[in-house]
């Protein structure tokens, strides 16, 4: 029985996905204002014009792992930040704590470049494994925010409450952070101790909201439709159950 | 070459789906598991190649922070030479070994992890603390009294225990606060859905150049 409805699930998800991403191709672009992104799109100019970088750290979501979706939506995210700043003077930086994250991490750095037609500034070292362990990450990171002409902090993957630490280094040299986690507890941080947080499901609209290709917004009118239809089983269940129905 | 590429990992990550759901086919999803697994650990050393590269181009440059490079690459060396040595040797020499890299697990890198913990402890505090001069309005308002009733609620006050945040604390932390988590949750499920679907489809390609 949940094997039945795991599959019609997603295959309706696939299927409404598929639809919508045909037809957004033509469909003007409408969301709601989610400040923290506003902020970011001033931070890129800002990181072009005044020789400062980026730095977009994914967290330690492994792609072997349930973690593994948001290191995809901070891959989706960096491939655009890339592609948009690599012309700068200081190029952007990505970290990651996790090696196959990094590897990752380096070959969308580099599509970014080449999208852009300067694929010979690359430098590979710019797509950086800090550490293995969270802490030991968080440390390696905190380095680059400190040492590296960082202006803008960009956190969007799976962080548990080492997230704190990274904020904290941001905050020290005056850099504005947002962040997003697919973790609850660091969500509460990053809300507690970053500029712009992002919360729950927001984390995955980045791409959209970055203006990337059609199935991102597609995608975000996806999950509208399956949080109504939860919402509505949640509703039916309830009154079903308040009724003594089951 | 892309193109093929795109086949691969789609024809893989499908196969890699129905393996959750069609029986025969979770041999082949256990195969492909366990070839990802191997390929993770090569990850690995390809991530401490990428580490030591960094940190010796910084040396090179003789940048900021030079000096934690060269000691991160020589502690990194040394503990590399004495696993190696650990795994090779035996007897009276293995012994030694072992405890060699038994004080370096328990008195260096835990201690270390251990001070880092303690010192989130007290960023999170002063981050608190800071949320009112950041952002003035309603939610760091809520945010900040929900917080402080829990600690009350949960912390030994010298006046003694207050029944009223106790109550309200479980109040918050069962109701509120696993309420709201529960919505977090099924947004970031619903959103890890649909990028999985992404990457299934080839819109997304986190591999390959595009």
């Amino acid at each position: 029985m949940i094997d039945m409805v795991s599959i019609a699930l997603i295959g309706a998800s696939a299927a409404l996905l598929f639809v919508l991403t045909v037809w957004k191709r033509k469909a003007p672009k409408q969301f709601r204002l989610i400040e923290a992104f506003s902020h970011l799109y001033r931070s890129i100019g800002l990181s072009v014009e005044d020789g400062t970088r980026l730095h977009v750290s994914l967290g330690q979501g492994g792609l072997l792992t349930p973690r593994g979706g948001s290191a995809l939506a901070g891959l989706a995210m960096l491939r655009h930040l890339s592609e948009r700043t690599s012309v700068s003077d200081r190029p952007p930086i990505a970290s990651t704590g996790d090696p196959t994250l990094g590897l990752l991490t380096q070959d969308t750095l580099q599509a970014g470049y080449v999208a852009a037609g300067v694929d010979d500034l690359y430098q590979p070292t710019t797509g950086r494994i800090t550490g293995m362990s969270p802490f030991g990450f968080a440390a390696g990171a905190m380095n680059i925010i400190r040492d590296e002409h960082v202006s803008a902090n960009v956190m969007i993957g799976h962080f548990g409450p080492e997230a704190a630490l990274l904020t904290e280094s941001a905050e020290r040299e005056s850099i504005v952070t947002l962040g997003a986690s697919d973790d609850v507890t660091a969500q509460s941080i990053l809300f507690a101790a970053s500029q712009h947080a992002l919360i729950g499901e927001e984390l995955y609209a980045a791409g959209a909201y970055l203006g990337a290709s059609a199935s991102h917004p597609a995608s975000l009118t996806v999950q509208d439709v399956l949080r109504w239809v939860i919402i509505l089983v949640l509703l039916g269940g309830a009154t079903a159950k308040f009724a003594g129905v089951i | 070459m892309r193109v093929v590429t795109v086949v691969i990992a789609i024809a893989f990550g499908v196969m890699i789906l129905a393996g959750y759901f069609i029986p025969a086919l979770s041999d082949v999803q256990t195969l492909f598991l366990n070839w990802a697994i191997i390929l993770t650990g090569a990850a690995a050393l390809a991530g401490i190649f990428n580490l030591l590269s960094v940190h010796g181009e910084k040396i090179r440059r003789r940048e900021k922070g030079s000096p934690y490079s060269a000691l991160l690459i020589l502690s990194l060396l040394m503990t590399f030479l004495f696993s190696l040595a650990q795994g090779l040797s035996n007897g009276y020499m293995r012994l030694l070994l072992n405890d060699v890299m038994g004080t370096i697990l328990n008195g260096v890198i835990l201690p270390a992890e251990a001070a880092l913990m303690s010192i989130l402890a007290v960023t999170l505090l002063y981050a608190a603390i800071r949320l009112l001069r950041r952002r003035v309005d309603l939610m760091s308002v809520i945010f900040l009294i929900t917080a402080a009733v829990v600690m009350f609620g949960s912390a030994t006050l010298p006046i003694g225990n207050m029944p009223v945040f106790g109550a309200l604390r479980s109040w918050i932390a069962e109701v509120l606060a696993i309420g709201g988590a529960r919505g977090i949750l099924i947004g970031v499920a619903l959103g890890t859905l649909t990028t999985g679907l992404r990457v299934l489809f080839g819109a997304d390609r986190p591999y390959g150049g595009k």
